[in-house]
């Protein structure tokens, strides 16, 4: 389902100022699948979030790509967006992952290794976790929060490390996240140990200072996740799972102190999705 | 064919949250002799097929148990493995759904398990606990009150007593007839109380005479067919019904009292404004239309569903919120729900479980369960919940009250739905079940200690899942126009959509062909099955191809039920036999009118006089700690209020986001500045005194809410939800007309139209007590006043914490000695007094310079002022901000006449008068910030400071400093009651 620019609910105008600001006046902006599945609940922000970065986001079904799985192939950004696929019944984003691993791992493996890039934003994180797409064994889960129960905050994140390309130059974001189970859990402390020597574990929890070296308490690391990781990255650094909501901070009036901030035009999240959108300008 | 189970348990070294929460949830119940209590909790799947151990432990490993964090047990049921305890000496407890009770987990695993080509016919879902360190009683104990919930499910300690899960046995087809044209009076009551009809006597001799008059006897489903239509739930029959209203001013005759009130004044409103009027379609549709920008409606519904919470908190507030959402859904040809609003009451949640009356849950589990509804079902529709408010009181024991409501966005060129004939009724979404057979009747009547089992089948589990897969649908299939009309499937089921779909055309259905959960069901099970989850659309035959095409791709399952046509009919077959044939008009116009006294009785006026000595810092804490002040960011957290990506202004706002708001703001399409404003008013303590004043000081706070964080208020439009105890009874109908009447003379004032609005009467509990005696509690009588407000611009919306020391407090309009039913009169368990009254001309004007200040870009900070008055505003304003405050009493504008220093200090901090707002502005814009009010009240009464103090000086001659208290202290006082 193509996203229609005016007199639609969500009116995405193409915007090309950011590419001005590179210079770039022409250039080709890259097609996002965004996965929609039952359950998926933020796909429209998602897609509008990336269309404000530059990006031609497309909403498909789970239906329609397990139909024509080649259809993958004319994108260049897969995205699993955040909601309750399948309602999370079983586990969170269990049944979603099933059948991703099942019927489409070989087409997203292909994607990714033709230097491309894939995204997973709370419940799509839970997917790629879950889905064996992020690391090969399932080594690691998300699991319910400390708390036992959802939770809508925002945190602050560290990025860690430079070898994710959503994240390059970004320092620390201001985000919210809004999950009851996004505490991440390893087989044992040498999954650990191997994921943070190999620079994968790309996003963490931090305090207001952006400090993330001691395992913090809660709020600040929201669901008692290990080594206060928000977000991971595969081994290529393009394929990026994240338990908070980029897509929830590209307006200055998301922000939830905003009233008392200074005017300013800069949020966060579309930092982010401008990154991913300029990967494939250069 | 075998019965397999796994059990799914936390794995070493994990933690076991849910044996956890309900050691907590004992404990906090005030269960005794459960010291000792050891729990350990699994979540368990029953598979029923025709499959092997290798293919079960397939499953286990790589669908049903996360291998990092859990550790499974499978066998088939009867396996000695599946009963050995973990820990010495625990009893073995399972939870299993009702047959017939919705199981969502069971419906996505049975739908995953079909991808690995298994031979599994069915699936359940199961919970199973070891206790240990109880007796056999305080077990039962246990599972009554905190493991399971009878309405729902059932219990079995020990070993699973069967080994098979039963399916439905097919129903075979008879038509029964109702003899009706021979009962006599009493009879004939029976025959409505036994068949759950609910009908008064007066209804059941028109169906009588009709019937005669037609020679013949109703069919069960005609009768059906009737009582649902005719139902208080349905059809609203007593206050759109014929009212002798007597008050002290005298006497009036309603022939339709709603209509000459409520509908009354937005009638007035709409003319008044011609061409500018903004109103598309009021008291019409599911929901009422406004106009919100040039391409967008608005729709706003708030409806109730107290009886089914009452009895399984989880369900009802679960189907409340999954039944409002349908509601913008099928107005017009279908509204995209963008926001909810959610407000609850609650008797207080430390009531004394011994206190409590036979079959009602304790208050804690039901606030538990209601918040944990609305919040699974909420969350995964992916509709932020961005407005609330909960209120306690003791006489909602036994009968809570949850208020969900919805706001959606509707393209201009989708507002008009008329079903044609010829079109197919096709029904969409979820499959029809035994579940919620009489819900419409059910809803009507007061509870009593009997009713879960009487009235189990009205509850129901929402599975929300499959309503977003609806909606999705519904909404690109509106767009491609493939549909002529929509209504949702509610309360009555097919027999209230369809009857009132084909009002003015008639319709021919098949009831046969309906999607089934299970065999079994008969003709008019089936009819009026509330089950949920449906709408029922009018689909063109030219369309129909490409509809279920588009459901089909999502996996979403759409039926042709029948065919509109035009013979006036509604004609019900089952296999190609008739089973019904009423006419339409008999149906919508038939009811008798339902005829009522009311009357309203004052209460004699008793003074309130403050106790001589009041140690105000105290008091401020007590109100602050009050369960109906204190902070709701238990509830707040648990919901996702910011997906849809459009969040302006959050539930809690301030420097640490944990301020309270007054109101909650979304800018629904994301590529446009517009914004919406929800908020709510409402004060059940009012009410006791006077309900005209609680209603009209109800709008004022609604709209002040809206006022405060920069809505227009020339653009508010409002919702009436009128909850009352029984009125057969005069008194109780009178105090309702009452507050009917206040509200059409507030709207009318202040040029705010009512757009929609439901009521729920009877909301009373009846239970016999130890000694024999037959008690009833009827809840005080409440509405809830919902608003829903624009903006022209996010960016010009404020919040309610201060902002930087040094700036000007100010306070716009004026304190009146008015404490009664006041939180300050709460705290200090006064009664009497006089009740906040409303000068809503005064009011229309100073909202209207509050909004030019605001959007002068004036107001740094807006707060409204309500309960605990002045002095809790600007507690609440100084911690959200993180800023102290000094206050000087002898500023704040005032009539409070001759009452002594005392007095007036009391009155200056706690009252609770109207249309009043405290303000932050910077010193150096304080002089323009003044001239937008002219001369009405607006006065400095103090500074914004850096020392984290919050300080008080009185009125009297010393001019003493009557609270110096820490904003930090104060703030814990707030947070900590519901800090669960």
């Amino acid at each position: 389902m193509p996203i229609r620019p005016t007199r639609n609910e969500l009116a995405i105008r193409p915007t090309t100022k950011f590419f001005a600001t590179l210079g770039i006046t022409q250039m080709p902006a890259p097609k996002i699948l965004i996965l929609r599945a039952p359950g998926t609940n933020c796909d429209r922000e998602t897609a509008y979030a990336f269309s404000r970065a530059g990006g031609v986001a497309e909403l498909v079904h789970i239906n329609a790509l397990l139909e024509n799985s080649r259809q993958l192939a004319d994108y260049q950004i897969l995205c699993f967006p955040g909601g309750f696929s399948y309602g999370d019944d079983i586990s969170a984003g269990r049944i979603l992952a099933r059948q991703i691993r099942h019927h489409l791992a070989d087409v997203v493996s292909e994607f990714r290794d033709a230097d491309k890039l894939v995204l997973g934003i709370c419940n799509g994180f839970q997917v790629l976790i879950k889905s064996g797409m992020l690391l090969d064994d399932p080594a690691a889960t998300l699991t319910w929060n400390q708390l036992g129960r959802f939770e809508d905050r925002w945190v602050r994140v560290a990025v860690a490390g430079e070898k994710c390309v959503f994240l390059e130059g970004i320092e620390s974001m201001f985000l919210p996240i809004a999950h009851a189970e996004g505490k991440f859990v390893t087989r044992d402390g040498d999954v650990l140990g191997a994921l943070d020597q190999n620079g994968q574990l790309v996003l963490r929890y931090a305090d207001a200072e952006g400090r993330y070296a001691s395992t913090l308490d809660f709020p600040m690391n929201p669901n008692g996740s290990l080594a206060n990781v928000a977000g991971l990255c595969d081994e290529t650094g393009r394929v990026l799972g994240m338990m908070p909501h980029p897509e929830r901070h590209i307006d200055p009036t998301h922000h939830p102190q905003w009233t008392r901030l200074p005017p300013t035009d800069q949020a966060d999240g579309l930092r982010f999705f401008e990154n991913a959108v300029r990967y494939f300008a250069s | 064919m075998t019965l397999w189970e796994v059990d799914i348990y936390p794995a070493a070294g994990q933690p076991d949250i849910v044996a956890a929460g309900i050691c907590t949830e004992a404990a906090d119940l005030g269960l005794d002799g459960v010291s000792q209590l050891r729990v350990a909790a699994g979540r368990s799947f029953l598979i029923q097929g025709t499959i092997t151990r290798e293919q079960v432990e397939q499953l286990a490993t790589e669908l049903l148990a996360d291998s990092i964090v859990e550790s499974f047990v499978l066998a088939p049921v009867g396996d000695k493995r599946l009963t050995q305890s973990p820990h010495q000496g625990a009893q073995l407890v399972h939870v299993i759904p009702k047959p017939g009770v919705m199981d969502p987990v069971a419906t996505s695993t049975a739908m995953a398990i079909k991808d690995f080509q298994l031979d599994v016919e069915t699936v359940q879902t199961m919970r199973k606990y070891w206790i240990g360190g109880v007796d056999a009683e305080r077990l039962q104990q246990l599972c009554q009150r905190v493991l399971a919930n009878d309405a729902v499910e059932r219990v079995v300690v020990g070993p699973l007593d069967f080994d098979q899960l039963k399916l439905g046995i097919p129903y075979q087809f008879k038509l029964l007839h109702v003899p009706l044209r021979k009962l006599d009076d009493a009879r004939l009551e029976t025959l409505s109380r036994e068949g759950q009809l609910n009908l008064s006597l007066v209804e059941m001799h028109t169906v009588q005479a009709h019937f005669q008059q037609l020679g013949r006897d109703p069919t069960d489903v005609e009768l059906e067919t009737i009582a649902q239509t005719w139902s208080e739930h349905c059809s609203h029959k007593t206050l759109s019904g014929r009212i002798a209203y007597r008050d002290d001013r005298g006497e009036r005759r309603f022939e339709n009292m709603l209509k000459e009130t409520i509908f009354a004044a937005t009638r007035e409103i709409r003319s008044r404004l011609g061409d500018e009027d903004w109103c598309v379609s009021v008291f019409e549709d599911n929901a009422g239309v406004i106009r919100f920008d040039e391409w967008h409606h608005v729709v706003f519904k708030v409806e109730t569903h107290n009886h089914p919470s009452a009895l399984e908190p989880y369900g009802g507030a679960n189907t409340g919120i999954g039944g409002v959402i349908r509601d913008p859904l099928g107005t017009g040809l279908g509204a995209r729900p963008v926001c909810n609003t959610d407000v609850f009451c609650f008797a207080p949640p430390d009531t004394p479980p011994g206190e409590l009356p036979p079959g009602v849950l304790h208050p804690r589990r039901v606030m538990q369960g209601v918040v944990a509804g609305v919040r699974d079902y909420g969350n995964r529709m992916g509709i932020p919940t961005i407005n609330g408010a909960v209120y306690f009181d003791q006489r909602y024991l036994g009968n809570p009250l949850v208020y969900c409501g919805n706001v959606g966005l509707l393209p201009c060129d989708k507002v008009l739905k008329q079903p044609q004939p010829d079109d197919w009724i096709v029904t969409v979404g979820g499959r029809t079940g035994r579940d919620g057979i009489h819900g419409a009747t059910f809803s009507s009547v007061e509870l009593h200690s009997k009713s879960d089992s009487v009235s189990g089948g009205a509850v129901q589990i929402g599975n929300a899942i499959t309503e977003k897969m609806l909606m999705d649908v519904i909404l690109t299939a509106r767009d491609r126009g493939l549909y002529n009309a929509i209504t949702d499937c509610g309360a009555g089921g097919f027999s209230s959509a369809v009857g009132e779909m084909g009002e003015h055309v008639g319709a021919e259905v098949w009831i046969d062909r309906a999607p089934l959960k299970y065999d079994g069901l008969s003709y008019t099970e089936i009819w009026i099955s509330e089950a949920q989850e449906r709408m029922v659309l009018s689909v063109p035959p030219a369309h129909w191809e490409e509809f279920d095409e588009l459901c089909r791709s999502e996996g979403v399952e759409a039926t042709i039920l029948g065919r509109f046509e035009s013979t006036g009919r509604l004609r019900l077959m089952y296999q190609d036999r008739q089973v019904a044939d009423l006419g339409m008009d008999f149906l919508h116009d038939g009811r008798p009118p339902v005829v009522r006294d009311a009357v309203y009785e004052p209460p004699p006026v008793r003074p309130l006089t403050p106790p001589s000595q009041v140690d105000h810092a105290a008091t401020l804490t007590g109100i602050l700690r009050s369960l109906n002040v204190a902070s709701k960011h238990w509830v707040i957290r648990q919901y996702d209020h910011e997906v849809q990506g459009g969040s302006v202004i959050k539930p809690l706002v301030g420097v640490q986001a944990d301020g309270p708001s007054d109101a909650g703001v979304v800018r629904p399409v994301l590529s446009s500045r517009r914004a919406l404003v929800v908020s709510c008013g409402m004060n059940p303590y009012y009410g006791d005194l006077d309900t005209y004043h609680m209603a009209a000081s109800a709008i004022d706070e609604a709209v002040r809410n809206c006022v405060a964080v920069g809505a227009d208020p020339a653009r508010i439009a409002i919702l009436d939800n009128f909850c009352w105890g029984n009125t057969e009874r005069p008194g109780t109908l009178g105090s309702l007309v009452r507050a009917a009447i206040a509200c059409h003379d507030v709207a009318l004032e202040l040029g705010t139209p009512f757009i929609s609005g439901k009521d729920s009467l009877n909301n009373e509990f009846a239970y016999h007590d130890a000694a024999g005696q037959r008690c009833v509690i009827a809840i005080p009588p409440t509405l809830l006043i919902s608003a829903l407000g624009q903006v022209d611009d996010a960016a010009q919306c404020v919040t309610m914490d201060f902002k930087r020391p040094g700036n000007v407090i100010y306070q716009v309009g004026t304190t009146l000695p008015e404490l009664g039913g006041s939180h300050f009169a709460l705290v200090h368990q006064l009664t009497g007094g006089q009740v906040p009254q409303l000068d809503a001309r005064r009011a229309k004007a100073i909202f209207a310079a509050m909004h030019r200040a605001t959007q002068d870009g004036l107001v740094r900070a807006c707060h409204d002022l309500s309960e605990g008055g002045l002095a809790v505003a600007v507690a609440e304003m100084a911690f959200a901000g993180g800023c102290g405050a000094r206050i000087d009493l002898g500023a704040v504008p005032c009539e409070l006449g001759t009452i002594g220093p005392a007095e007036r200090n009391v009155c200056l901090l706690f009252a609770e008068s109207n249309t009043r707002f405290l303000c932050e502005v910077s010193a150096d814009r304080a002089k323009h910030f003044e001239r937008w009010f002219g001369d009405f009240p607006c006065r400095a009464i103090g500074e914004v400071t850096g020392d984290s103090t919050l300080a008080v000086d009185g009125v009297d001659s010393q001019r003493s400093q009557l609270i110096r208290a820490s904003i930090e202290d104060l703030k814990s006082a707030w947070q900590q009651p519901l800090d669960w």
